[in-house]
């Protein structure tokens, strides 16, 4: 009997934690910076970029301080202009190191970042040690303070500023999805076409460096990295058309934030470390079960195309000892060993029985009307193959048999006829057996 | 070793650390792996956490334990996304980078809740590095890890090398490839996972592919490159910690490493930027001279034997030269006996039109060439061989030459050579010498 009436619906959900604005915020907030990162982060990972996005966020330090320095004060618009020219400051000298001075694409990316990072490290210590430089704030960022920051329009500043970040993200790809997809798969037809792609590579730097800092102060370096890679990563593993990735990503970047805060306040830890954590969750079950490219369906239809070459030995093996009409019954255990033993024949077997193709009585195996009419078409194909082979591609006549085995579960019954109009059916096969004849 | 002060210590740690990381970062950089000695200082993390919660306490062995097996799990994972899925390598490197660090500041904030205890000061400084707190211990430490990685790359010299170089030939001789790749791996996990409290996570990834690119520009051989790096390394540890006495440890080190880096890049003979611009300055130059001798060659062709007197002007206008330009070249031609400039007449000696002569000949071959073996149309050929008329190897020459006298083609000034006055000795036998470069 209910004895109270539920006083709201999060109530009756009673497994979940009470949802409140504070949540929210944090919520939203990884939300939008993920699915801001999400949207460049496609084309990076398209491009084989992935890692300058690693590179940038480490490399728009020293940027930041002389804004910071220029500026006075930590007003979000002088360290955007800091991080968007540190940005460009990257991509050109990984490229000028590359280019010019002949120097492995990794190594420069690698000396180029570390460095202006260690510049910015002195920089802090020299010129900022006055502010409190929490180490791993920077890191790991304070989605669990964002709630509490001073509001922009009604949004707390770090969302704010996320979301204007996500609408020019959103923005530059719809104006230039053309050319940002072009470029990023093939260079040479940019050129062709009539615009720049090191423009356009230029340009996704400066949109990557300017999403980190948005970012940092929410949820830190490490989750911005992330966020550029992997819910692109997933989203690759699960479609084969840009837009649809574009679209999934984000959709995962979505999935990561929502998943990543549930976790983290079920457990009580850092929400963006979490959120991290949840992404590369779902990149580990996209890899297992993505529909076309999972491992997990891999083996399932491996396995498949393993029992059915199965069934088919057996089937025609069976056929092949009635051509011979031999006196002795041939056993189960026996036609399980000729087609190579083990479970997968034992599989094959029972299924083939089960579906009526092969009867099973005293210890004998016998194919039945329909059992039999499959093996036909079987050996002829076989058949059919090896003769085409001998007469047409002249192999020698010990070499026909290997390949005849392995094509024979493939060969449709548009092919045999294709085969039958190539070769003299009648004559039989180039070991002089007949060909038996179609339905 | 008691008796060290702290800067000693951290002079010689970081000396140590340098040159390692120098040695085994020149095998990651030659392999295209740079940015693995990043991932492996994020990955280190959550093996870092995981070793303190099992053992509540701040011991540098027992951390470094776990940071090298997470970091060795990285390798692993980054391995099996590669193999087995339609992510490219950087994206793997990319995903388990931030994953890995992902768990490991979860982790960190558990360790941080009051209810865990412990020493816990340390671990923050696993992200920055913190040379101050090493300990006497760990400077044995790091001594004790210099050797074994430094023993194991000496044995493993021969065989490094070639998996570094030919994979696929290393196979057919039944190397253990995947092995001897793992065992480089994990000699750059090791190293990495020592440095990461002195100098902390970006920073050595600094120091694994600084030293290597800096040697790279300063020899071709590996050996040579293995043993400059590591000295590389080393400088750049008690540069950077000398000179850095007021900043950071780690950055000093690495700002140190890439001053080097940069002059390396700017100075080094032969593959630095300085070199290769002088060597193509001085290439043009060469190319311009030999224009000019083959230019007063064709002009007074028709009138050989006969040497003519030509016009500057004459000249000037057959090529277009800069005025400029001409004036320089024929100085250097005169200077150099090769022609005789009176008024405005320009005529070339004897060993101008001897010169002058081969390189036309050189010239012609090549159009030659070009004619029959590549089809291509007579009046198609001049500028293709006039920019590779002066890189043709004289094995390449000797053959043309043979086409061209068929052809009637060949200039004359060569082709005859009087009769010689006297008997002919044979020359005793010298020993070899070198032929002087032209």
């Amino acid at each position: 009997m209910i004895e109270e009436t539920p006083k709201n619906a999060v109530e009756v959900l009673s497994f979940m934690p009470e949802l409140s604005v504070v949540d929210m915020w944090i919520v939203v907030t990884g939300a939008a910076t993920n699915v801001a990162c999400a949207l460049v982060g496609c084309f990076l990972v398209l491009r084989r970029m992935s890692l300058m996005g690693d590179a940038i966020s480490h490399a728009v330090l020293p940027g930041l301080v002389i804004a910071f320095l220029f500026s006075g004060s930590l007003n979000i618009v002088p360290l955007f202009l800091g991080a968007a020219a540190m940005g460009l400051l990257t991509t050109f000298l990984t490229q000028s190191l590359h280019q010019y001075a002949r120097v492995p694409s990794d190594a420069s990316m690698g000396v180029v970042f570390t460095s202006l990072f260690a510049l910015g490290v002195v920089l802090v210590k020299k010129y900022v040690s006055g502010l409190h430089f929490d180490v791993a704030c920077v890191y790991a960022g304070a989605l669990e303070y964002v709630p509490f920051a001073e509001p922009i329009f009604g949004l707390p500043r770090p969302l704010f500023t996320t979301l204007v970040v996500l609408v020019v993200n959103l923005a530059v790809l719809v104006l230039l999805w053309k050319e940002l997809k072009v470029s990023s798969f093939d260079e040479n037809l940019a050129s062709t076409m009539g615009f720049s792609a090191t423009a356009m590579h230029y340009l996704l730097m400066m949109l990557v460096a300017m999403t980190t800092v948005a970012s940092f102060e929410a949820v830190g370096s490490i989750l911005v990295v992330a966020m550029l890679i992997v819910p692109a990563a997933t989203a690759h593993l699960l479609c084969d058309r840009l837009g649809v990735m574009v679209f999934l990503s984000a959709v995962v970047g979505v999935a990561a934030a929502v998943l990543g805060y549930a976790a983290g306040s079920w457990l009580d830890t850092n929400y963006a470390g979490m959120m991290t954590v949840a992404v590369g969750v779902l990149y580990g079950l996209a890899v297992l079960f993505s529909p076309r490219y999972g491992l997990i369906n891999a083996l399932v239809r491996n396995v498949r195309m393993s029992l059915k070459v199965m069934r088919d030995d057996l089937l025609a093996m069976l056929y092949r000892v009635e051509e011979l009409a031999r006196e002795k019954p041939l056993s189960p255990a026996n036609a399980r060993r000729a087609v190579g033993g083990g479970w997968l024949a034992q599989w094959g077997l029972a299924g083939l029985v089960r579906s009526g193709q092969i009867a099973s009585t005293d210890d004998r195996l016998q194919l039945t009307d329909t059992g039999r009419e499959v093996a036909r078409s079987l050996v002829r194909s076989h058949r059919l193959w090896e003769t085409y082979l001998v007469e047409h591609l002249g192999m020698p006549l010990d070499h026909v048999h290997e390949p005849a085995h392995r094509v024979e579960h493939f060969i449709d019954e548009q092919l045999r006829r294709e085969l039958e109009a190539k070769v003299d059916a009648a004559a039989g096969d180039p070991h002089g057996r007949e060909i038996p004849g179609g339905e | 070793m008691d008796g060290l002060s702290l800067s000693e210590k951290v002079m010689i740690g970081t000396a140590l650390l340098g040159g390692m990381s120098g040695v085994v970062g020149s095998f990651a950089v030659l392999r295209g792996r740079s940015l693995v000695g990043d991932m492996l200082a994020h990955a280190a993390l959550p093996g870092v956490c995981l070793a303190f919660l099992l053992m509540g306490t701040r011991n540098l062995l027992g951390l470094s334990l776990g940071a090298l097996a997470s970091g060795l799990v990285a390798i692993a994972a980054v391995t099996v996304i590669v193999r087995w899925t339609r992510t490219k390598e950087d994206a793997a490197i990319g995903i388990v980078l931030s994953t890995f660090f992902g768990a490991g500041v979860v982790l960190l904030s558990v360790i941080q809740k009051p209810s865990v205890g412990g020493n816990k000061a340390g671990l923050n400084l696993y992200l920055f590095g913190e040379p101050a707190n090493m300990l006497t211990g760990d400077l044995f430490l790091l001594a004790g890890v210099a050797v074994v990685v430094l023993l194991t790359v000496a044995m493993l010299f021969k065989e490094f090398q070639l998996v570094c170089f030919d994979t696929d030939f290393a196979q057919s001789q039944g190397w253990p490839t995947l092995g001897l790749d793992l065992a480089m791996m994990a000699a750059l996990a090791v190293v990495t996972v020592v440095g990461l409290p002195i100098v902390g996570v970006i920073l050595m990834a600094a120091m694994i592919i600084l030293p290597a690119a800096t040697a790279r520009f300063w020899t071709n051989r590996l050996h040579i490159l293995l043993l400059l790096a590591g000295a590389l390394g080393v400088a750049a540890g008690l540069l950077g910690s000398h000179l850095g006495r007021n900043f950071p440890a780690g950055a000093s080190i690495v700002l140190t490493a890439t001053a080097l880096f940069v002059v390396s890049l700017l100075f080094a003979p032969q593959r630095g930027v300085v070199a290769r611009v002088v060597a193509e300055w001085r290439l043009r130059r060469r190319i311009s001279r030999e224009h000019l001798l083959r230019s007063l060659y064709e002009l007074g062709e028709p009138r050989l034997p006969l040497v003519a007197e030509l016009r500057v002007e004459q000249l000037r206008t057959y090529r277009y030269w800069k005025p400029k330009l001409l004036e320089r070249l024929l100085q250097w031609a005169v200077a150099g006996e090769l022609v005789k400039v009176a008024e405005n007449q320009v005529q070339l000696t004897p060993l101008g039109l001897r010169r002058a002569a081969e390189l036309t000949r050189t010239h012609r071959l090549w159009e030659t060439y070009l004619m029959q073996q590549a089809n291509i149309a007579a009046d198609h050929v001049d500028r293709d061989a006039d920019e590779t008329e002066h890189l043709l190897p004289a094995a390449v020459l000797l053959e043309l030459e043979q086409q061209l006298e068929e052809a009637g083609r060949l200039p004359r000034a060569i082709a005859d050579v009087p009769q010689s006055p006297h008997e002919l000795e044979p020359p005793p036998p010298k020993p070899k010498r070198k032929k002087p470069q032209s």
